[in-house]
């Protein structure tokens, strides 16, 4: 059984240095907290919350950092009366 | 009310990281609801061997330093939905770790989990410290190596002084977890054997895990041993400690003392 599984893998060295790089890219990216997707993170939700009261647990912030691209989703529950409120 | 569990050794790697996250996948395997916390400020891993680096969001600090709500923080595992992972700051000083601020997580999580899952740093400094404040039960991972057995024995005066069960006259419950066991070598005698590591420590026995390139493999994926491979060595062990740290009385048996076939003719010749 050991060496049927040994034989049915694919080696995992390749995924460690495709993942390493991915992520040393964005790490080296990065001085202090500043890197562009952490930087829209957090203007967005500025720029939100100066137009509504933002309740922060309404707020689902998603990230998913790639090679060529990474994705950045900000989910806000806006609720029906929250221009008035601003205004 | 969850327990909080801290994985401590004093040594770096010596596998804190590895068992934080092969026991948190294994317990949440089970269906039990468990988050994992990086307290290795400055040098995070777990989101690395657990593969959800690329999903950070927001850490702990973020969540102490009232940037970000808990909720927020959290990354769901994307293979087993009751395994939730608390990443470490990796741009921040450790500094930023409060007492109180770690407090207020701890007593947080514990209201919705069944397991809390400190992974601590190496060291004794502040984030080793502050990771096994709040500990039910601590995992000490132990390589049969000299250092290693000798920082063990210095985290297990800790756990008996500085957690706040040991200050309130309360006992920390404290387990041996024994990582990177080579049999082969343990025969040669080579390697301090478990009883000689049990002997000196004397603290019970969690599992002994075996030195295994399943280990290796699974942390290149990003996954925690006992998902990337349930049948392997590393991963059965993972899985017998978890049903000990849950209570179940199962003997731990010692890798490489059940001979096979070619074990029984060639094992020997060596010594």
């Amino acid at each position: 059984m050991n060496l049927l599984r040994l034989f049915s893998r694919s080696p995992s060295a390749p995924a460690a240095r495709e993942r390493l790089q991915v992520l040393l890219a964005h790490e080296r990216a990065a001085v202090g907290d500043s890197d562009l997707v952490t930087k829209l993170r957090d203007e967005i939700l500025r720029a939100i919350s100066k137009h509504m009261q933002v309740d922060d647990e309404k707020v689902t912030v998603r990230m998913e950092r790639g090679a060529q691209v990474s994705t950045l989703a900000v989910d806000i529950e806006i609720p029906f009366d929250a221009g008035k409120k601003a205004a | 009310m969850g327990k909080v569990i801290v994985v401590t050794s004093g040594k770096g790697g010596v596998g804190k990281t590895t068992s934080s996250a092969a026991l948190g996948a294994a317990l949440a395997q089970g269906g039990e609801k468990v988050v994992v916390i990086d307290f290795d400020v400055g040098l995070r891993n777990l989101d690395l061997v657990m593969g959800a680096e690329r999903r950070v969001v927001y850490d702990i600090v973020n969540v102490i330093q009232g940037e970000a709500k808990l909720t927020q923080a959290l990354i769901r595992d994307k293979r087993v939905e009751t395994l939730y992972l608390l990443p470490a700051s990796q741009t921040r000083d450790k500094d930023n770790l409060t007492a109180e601020g770690v407090a207020a997580v701890i007593g947080a999580l514990k209201q919705s989990f069944d397991w809390v899952i400190c992974d601590s740093p190496a060291g004794i400094e502040r984030g080793a410290t502050l990771a096994m404040r709040h500990a039910d039960i601590a995992i000490v991972v132990t390589n049969p190596e000299v250092s290693s057995v000798r920082d063990s024995d210095r985290i297990i005066g800790l756990l008996d002084s500085k957690t706040l069960r040991a200050e309130n006259g309360e006992r920390v419950e404290k387990h041996l977890l024994l990582t990177r066991y080579d049999p082969a070598r343990a025969e040669r005698g080579d390697m301090l054997k478990v009883d000689d590591v049990l002997e000196i420590l004397s603290i019970p026995l969690l599992g002994i895990i075996p030195e295994s390139m399943d280990v290796l493999r699974a942390s290149n994926i990003g996954s925690p041993v006992t998902l990337a491979d349930d049948r392997s060595a590393p991963a059965i062990a993972y899985f017998e400690a978890v049903r000990r740290l849950k209570g179940e009385s199962l003997p731990v048996a010692i890798p490489g003392e059940k001979r096979g076939f070619f074990g029984k003719f060639f094992g020997r010749k060596a010594a």
